[in-house]
């Protein structure tokens, strides 16, 4: 089953407030999927700055040597939030990549996301328990997307959780199941892309980041993905600046989107839009099998594209 | 007049109450309060109850429905009216995928629009929708009647039986053995008693196009062997 949930804010005044409205939307999703949960946030930018957030099965061990480890590959300049078995780095934006590969290279340590703006926050647990450890509530942000699972495809394991992550500021949650992930997983790896999990939703995000880096935006690389990628699914896609909804032309996972003058809202249900500000007010639609859908900041207006 | 307020009241309450009301009970009529999206809303009623759901609902509202007059004045999520005996189901906004799935009997009355596999397997059930229906809708449908006064999306009437498909708009396409059939004039006053009975009087029966079953996949055709 699955439960998905994204909210894309339109108002800078709800800002402060994505924590607290995702986590709400994520947790009343919690009856279709409780073998783990993850939440993906955007928050503003900071001029110069980029991100990592790493996982680690021995977060006391692992991140109080992160500093020593780090600092150099940083040039010195490493800040280290430790939220419970995550860690934020915040490094300069040209270090970043550097400290990427290096983080990469320790056993215990995961890199979730790297980016300018993107934090992800997953583990094994409900999705209530899953918030609470990372104090998602308190978090301000532009956009973000969650995920509750049921497993079907891989291992109950933390990284087993969504979102996926595999290119800068890009993440993806999946309810549904893909039937040519392994064959497409090969094609990937061939092309470059490195995969941490035999899990078929990470194939579908490192099939889109290569879409994008071959120069696609996020509307044409969900628009080629109606092609390449076979079984069921409804995807919501986080990138930097935008927001995007795609379902297979059977459509059997649900979706329902809310979109006011303040935000847009995506749930598998009803439910879990019923807390969102000023919501019986709001234009509230099933998106269409086949058809993309995608919002993005630097835009005045979002986009549905019939594929 | 019972009412259910679903913010404090647990969902199992409302059903209980529902399931419980004996013959020659007067007070018949029930308000539910912030629905909320909840799922199995008025499910399994089988006494002439009125039912008013004041807001959008989850999954399988009215599921089982028989005798009851059930009103959501909101949206339904999937599997609206699924398997309706008798009664009526009137969803005053949208439907989501499979509304009416397998109902046997009874009226389900659409204000919106209805997604994927509206009337799937149905086998006796009225259902008329005022807006469209998605792709796949009335798959494998056994009998009753469905009518459609906005468009139909891809593969109408798949694999059909005895089922009427009435529809006023554009069919993306029609579905394996579903075929356009003649409006002869026991189909024109068929549908017009059902777009009364839907309260939807403002649509005339010859506007209409009406689709069966071309009957072709009854029976195995030894030239099809090669199929196998």
């Amino acid at each position: 089953m699955c439960g998905i949930v994204g909210l894309f804010l339109k108002d800078p005044a709800l800002e402060p407030n994505l924590g607290a409205l995702l986590s709400e939307m994520l947790v009343s999703m919690t009856d279709r999927g409780p073998d783990s949960a993850g939440i993906a946030l955007y928050t503003q930018p900071v001029q110069g700055r980029a991100k990592l957030t790493l996982q680690s099965a021995m977060p006391e061990r692992d991140f109080a040597a992160l500093e020593d480890r780090f600092g150099e590959v940083a040039s010195g300049d490493l800040h280290v939030t430790v939220k419970d078995t995550h860690a934020v780095l915040s490094v300069a934006s040209d270090r970043v990549e550097a400290v990427r590969e290096a983080a990469l290279g320790l056993d215990t340590v995961r890199v979730l996301a790297a980016g300018e703006t993107i934090e992800i926050y997953k583990e094994v647990g409900l999705p209530r328990e899953v918030v609470e450890r990372f104090d998602i509530k308190r978090m301000a942000g532009t956009h973000g997307i969650g995920h509750t699972r049921m497993a079907t495809e891989s291992a109950v394991t933390t990284l087993g959780a969504h979102p996926f992550s595999t290119g800068a500021d890009q993440c993806l949650v999946h309810n549904g199941s893909l039937s040519n992930h392994n064959n497409l997983r090969r094609v990937l790896k061939q092309a470059g892309m490195r995969f941490e999990t035999e899990n078929d939703s990470e194939v579908a995000a490192a099939y889109l980041t290569r879409s994008m880096a071959e120069g696609r935006d996020l509307g044409e690389a969900l628009t080629a993905a109606l092609d390449d990628l076979d079984g069921f699914f409804t995807f919501v896609v986080g990138t930097r600046n935008g927001f995007g909804v795609l379902r297979d032309p059977i459509a059997c996972k649900p979706a329902v989107m809310a979109e006011t003058s303040q935000y847009v809202a995506f749930g598998s249900e009803y439910r879990a839009l019923v807390g969102l500000p000023d919501i019986d007010n709001a234009r509230v639609w099933e998106p269409e099998p086949a058809s993309v859908y995608f919002w993005d900041r630097s835009a005045t207006a979002g986009k549905a594209m019939a594929a | 007049m019972p009412e259910f307020d679903l913010a404090s009241a647990p969902l199992r309450d409302l059903n209980q109450a529902l399931h419980a009301i004996e013959p020659g009970t007067n007070d018949l009529a029930f308000d539910i309060r912030n629905p909320r999206g909840s799922h199995a809303v008025a499910v399994g009623c089988d006494a002439p109850l009125t039912v008013n759901v004041h807001g959008s609902v989850g999954y399988y509202c009215g599921g089982m429905n028989a005798q009851a007059a059930i009103t959501v004045r909101g949206s339904a999520g999937p599997g609206v009216a699924e398997n309706m005996m008798s009664g009526t189901v009137i969803v005053e906004g949208d439907a989501s995928q499979y509304a009416g799935a397998t109902g046997r009997g009874g009226l389900l009355v659409i204000k919106g629009n209805a997604s994927s596999r509206c009337g799937i397997s149905m086998k006796g059930i009225d259902i008329v929708v005022a807006g469209n229906v998605g792709h796949m809708s009335a798959f494998m449908a056994q009998s009753g009647n469905l009518v459609v006064l906005g468009d139909a999306g891809e593969a109408l009437g798949d694999s059909i039986y005895e089922a009427k498909l009435f529809v006023r708009g554009q069919v993306k396409s029609l579905g394996a053995d579903c075929e356009e059939k003649e409006m002869r004039p026991e189909h024109v006053a068929l549908l017009e008693s059902l777009l009364e009975r839907a309260g939807m009087t403002d649509a005339r029966p010859s506007e209409f196009r009406r689709y069966g079953s071309a009957r072709k996949l009854y029976n195995f055709s030894i030239d099809n062997v090669d199929a196998y």
